[in-house]
């Protein structure tokens, strides 16, 4: 039984871009960042900084840079992710420029020179971030055409992963062998590798997802995949170990497992590979425990912070104080002590909003970036096309996990490792990787949001629609 | 793949919800725990960010703080360093507080929960938390004269309103400067420290309250009042007074430093006993009196107790369970009686006071930080240790002594004073402890200064170190408070 139906009437919908709405949220995020930056001029100098408003300006024009580029590049994407990442990035600055404050006073007392300031290089950094943003919507059209790259992606990830490793120009700083240094800059590639990886994680899954889900043996009753299917989840199992064996940085280790094996488990819906992800990774670091005193240095400082506090545990030690110090509420920016910690500018800045802003500030900064990982992540479920979907997840995920690291280490819920805070922490490579990544996730949301076929309803359809 | 990527999203929920469950226990839980921690210089950066308020004499302070250009943004200055010290003690980055500074930092430091609107009106005017101030009820003038009458000699001085037991003069010789321990230069603090603890003479120790040496004949005093209230003695009462005393159950003999019997067929009066202070008489008298009474009219006046002034005092002690012989070698303040200067000033004002003890104290006010009073010290009653009468009489025999008898050093014209000389005996070979305790003006219940001086192994031979060395550093120091 068929019938010829008409189809309801559809009123003639445009789908909202809700660009109004990020440029209100911006402004928002501006004002709080503005009004952190000069909270920390007038409760340490008594008045604005002579630099205090072209900094505030050249912040501005880079987040309306940036909002225009989204209205006329990425029109539909999403309204939110651009105005969370501007508040903390601008957090980030007014923190970094109030730790030069604390440095140019302590110069003062002991009668030196104040060192530059370091937020001009973190803003400089962040005009870099924000132009490499607009790059990415204007030069990735449609973030499809990225998956052809998926195996240059995996290339260039796993050389800028394992450059620190070349002598030469790799560096270690602070026992950790992360960095590339060129001339006087010194550079973190795995920010970028980060990427790159994340890239080829969902060009491969893409196309290798079915014989991953579907084609399993049974060994003593549970399923597993085939061991030939299973190949590359040891390649980035051995490589995420060589890391925190060679590099000697267990964050980064845990960030690209914890992201490849959450991209298994994305493309085959097949939970056992998080079981078997979770199993190796446990394995590896256990392995990597008894084996390496550098790592057991790390969860002995994780277990006893206060065992060495002259010595191995005096970081931890004092970012703990610190948090304790801010307690409920914060001593209120420019009214801590954050420099106590030492590199509270990059590594341990999240300690030094705890004591300044508090529990409460750190609270609403935490869950800033849980807003932008539930937003990458919301883009990921509405994007149409497999590779969208686990392009998106993964920069989302990566995100939240870096974060979690992170925080949970300077806090000692783990131990603690070398990660930056993104968008926070002191630093060029992070600065402009995340903010490339968030260029990405923007492409995939305007994708996701845009209408499928722009201004055709079904009544002007050149067919009708057939009811069965 | 929609619902897994939801369950990954609820993954890192449960991970956000980790940190923050984390973070909890760490600023809310924790915190208090960790701020307490010795690692953690931001208490000591803290509170030496805020103006800590002053310590007052009147209205002069002898301890302020000053803005400095350094990371701890205020130091503490004493203004008569030493003269002052073991009231205000130091108040050190290297070596915590003591003294005034230690025990009434809540006030100075402004922690103290009475500053809370403070706090709060502070924090609204955009001021500074500062701290508020402490007075003290010592007296500029009698300080001085006990610090110049010591000149560096090893001893102690304690003056007490009879009437309050506010203490007017609290000195230590040779005393510490806490300017020295209170910089911010820690090698320089800790030089300072070092080279004070190994002075012989150990500047650090706060003498008036903590000394405790034998009182000699100053606690033939507190023998006189027990005898008194036995009710069987009058100034007038025959006592024994041989040139020496077989003591019970030995084959000891307790000589009179003259070598001599105290009067006339080794007798004489109750009163002439003390004047000459006579060993015998008075063994006799402790025998007489009995070990318990001794040991209940030594409480009565404060010994086997402490007192915080609120400086912690030692204890002065009266030995529990005394025989025979030793009642009477703790009758005229030998054996195992020790007591500091604080404990003789209290039994001289005690005496002049009604025979009313006031417990001592030292500060007078606490002020917030705008100089309104927060408190004023109310003077408590430690014990009526004698009846009024008995102790007008034992005030006058005490003015005896300094009339006609060993104290001649301590006499000021135009004043009745009182007074009872001591001179106890320590280690074979070492000199005397000379002691003093003088009541002015020697009127019941109307004296205003009782002081106690002593001189730890002060030389001098015997009897007449006490009147020659201890007297007249009481005597300047009532002339002070008197104003003459």
């Amino acid at each position: 039984m068929s019938a010829v139906v008409t189809a309801p009437a559809v009123p003639r919908y445009r789908q909202p871009t809700r660009r109004g709405a990020e440029a209100g949220l911006l402004l928002l995020a501006f004002a709080v960042g503005a009004a952190a930056y000069v909270q920390v001029d007038l409760a340490i100098l008594g008045k604005l900084a002579s630099d205090t408003v072209p900094v505030l300006l050249a912040i501005a024009a880079l987040l309306l840079l940036a909002h225009v580029a989204v209205r006329l590049l990425a029109t539909y994407a999403d309204p939110i992710i651009v105005p969370a990442v501007a508040a903390l990035n601008i957090l980030g600055l007014a923190m970094i420029h109030r730790l030069d404050l604390a440095e140019a006073q302590r110069a003062a007392r002991n009668g030196g020179v104040a060192p530059s300031p370091d937020v001009y290089t973190q803003l400089t950094w962040t005009a870099l971030g924000i132009v490499l943003f607009v790059t990415v919507l204007v030069v990735v059209k449609d973030h499809r055409g990225l998956q052809r790259y998926t195996y240059t992606a995996m290339f260039a990830g796993l050389v800028l992963l394992l450059l620190p490793l070349a002598p030469g120009i790799g560096a270690e700083i602070n026992g950790a062998r992360l960095w590339l240094r060129l001339g006087g800059l010194s550079f973190q590639p795995g920010e970028i590798a980060k990427i790159l990886l994340t890239i080829f994680f969902a060009g491969y899954l893409t196309v290798t997802r079915d014989s991953l889900a579907l084609v399993r043996t049974k060994i003593m009753g549970i399923e597993f995949p085939r061991g030939r299917d299973m190949g590359p989840l040891f390649v980035a199992w051995f490589i995420s170990l060589g890391v925190l064996v060679f590099e000697r940085d267990l964050g980064t280790s845990l960030l690209f497992f914890g992201l490849f094996v959450s991209l298994l488990y994305i493309a085959t819906q097949r939970r056992s590979w998080l079981v078997l992800g979770a199993v190796l990774f446990t394995t590896g670091a256990v392995l990597a425990y008894l084996a390496f005193g550098h790592v057991r240095l790390r969860v002995d400082v994780w277990l006893h912070p206060f065992g060495d506090e002259a010595n191995s545990s005096y970081q931890i030690a004092q970012s703990l104080y610190g948090f304790a110090s801010g307690g409920m509420f914060g001593s209120g920016l420019g009214q801590g002590y954050p420099q106590l910690v030492p590199y509270a500018k990059s590594d341990f800045i999240v300690a030094a909003f705890g004591e300044e802003l508090g529990l409460i500030g750190l609270m609403a900064m935490l869950v800033l970036y849980g807003i932008i990982v539930e937003r990458g992540l919301r883009t990921a479920i509405a994007c149409r096309d497999v590779f969208g979907t686990l392009l998106a997840a993964g920069l989302s995920i990566s995100l939240g996990l870096q974060v979690f690291v992170v925080v949970g280490g300077v806090s000692r819920l783990i131990p603690l490792t070398g990660l930056t805070t993104p968008f926070l922490a002191q630093g060029g490579s992070s600065l402009v990787a995340n903010w490339i990544a968030i260029g990405l996730l923007m492409r995939v949301s305007d994708a996701a949001r845009r209408p499928d076929t722009e201004s055709v309803s079904l009544e002007d359809a050149p067919t009708q629609v057939v009811a069965l | 793949m929609i619902r897994s990527v939801r369950r990954l999203a609820v993954v890192l929920g449960v991970l956000l919800v980790a940190v923050l469950a984390n973070l909890t226990y760490l600023q809310y839980f924790a915190a208090a725990d960790m701020r307490a921690q010795g690692g953690n210089s931001r208490v000591l950066l803290e509170e030496y960010s805020r103006q800590r308020g002053p310590i007052l004499l009147g209205s002069v302070a002898i301890a302020s703080s000053i803005p400095t250009q350094d990371q701890l943004k205020y130091l503490r200055q004493y203004s008569d360093g030493p003269l002052y010290a073991p009231a205000t003690g130091f108040y050190s980055v290297v070596y915590g507080a003591s003294g005034i500074e230690r025990t009434e930092n809540s006030v100075l430091s402004g922690s103290d929960d009475r500053f809370f609107v403070d706090r709060v009106q502070q924090l609204f005017a955009g001021r500074g938390v500062q701290g508020g101030a402490v007075r003290l009820t010592l007296d500029p003038k009698a300080q001085k004269a006990a610090y110049d009458g010591l000149a560096g000699r090893t001893g102690a001085v304690v003056a007490i309103d009879p009437r309050t037991g506010a203490i007017l003069a609290m000195v230590t010789s040779p005393s510490f400067d806490p300017n020295k321990l209170s910089s911010h230069d820690p090698a320089k603090i800790r030089a300072a420290y070092n080279a004070y603890t190994a002075d012989p003479d150990q500047p650090l120790t706060n003498r008036p309250l903590t000394m405790t040496l034998p009182p000699g004949s100053t606690f033939k005093l507190v023998t006189a009042a027990a005898a008194l209230e036995t009710g069987r003695y009058t100034p007038t009462t025959v006592v024994p007074g041989p040139a020496s005393l077989k003591l019970p159950n030995t084959t000891k003999e307790l000589k009179n430093w003259s070598g001599s019997a105290c009067g006339p067929g080794g007798k004489t009066t109750f009163e002439n006993a003390l004047a000459v202070s006579c060993n015998t008489a008075f063994a006799s008298i402790g025998l007489d009196v009995g070990a318990d009474a001794m040991r209940a009219q030594a409480e009565k006046f404060g010994f086997n107790d402490s007192f915080e002034v609120p400086l912690r005092a030692a204890t002065s002690r009266y030995p529990l369970d005394a025989d025979l012989p030793q009642t009477a070698m703790s009758a005229i303040g030998q054996f195992d009686v020790t007591a500091s200067a604080l404990q003789m000033a209290m039994v001289g004002a005690g005496i002049a006071n009604n025979g009313q003890v006031m417990s001592p104290y030292l500060v007078s006010q606490t002020l917030s930080p705008e100089l309104q009073v927060l408190q004023n010290a109310e003077p408590v009653a430690f014990s009526q240790a004698m009846s009024p009468a008995n102790a007008a009489t034992l005030l006058g025999m005490m003015v005896t002594v300094v009339d006609a008898g060993t104290g001649s050093n301590a006499r000021i014209p135009g004043e009745t004073v009182g007074g009872k000389t001591g001179t106890a005996q320590t280690a074979p070979g070492k000199p005397p402890h000379a002691w003093f305790v003088g009541v002015a003006p020697a009127t019941p219940g109307a004296a205003q200064v009782a002081v106690a001086v002593v001189l730890q192994n002060g030389g001098g031979a015997a009897e007449i170190s006490g009147n020659k060395l201890a007297a007249p550093i009481a005597k300047a120091v009532m002339e002070a408070v008197l104003g003459r």
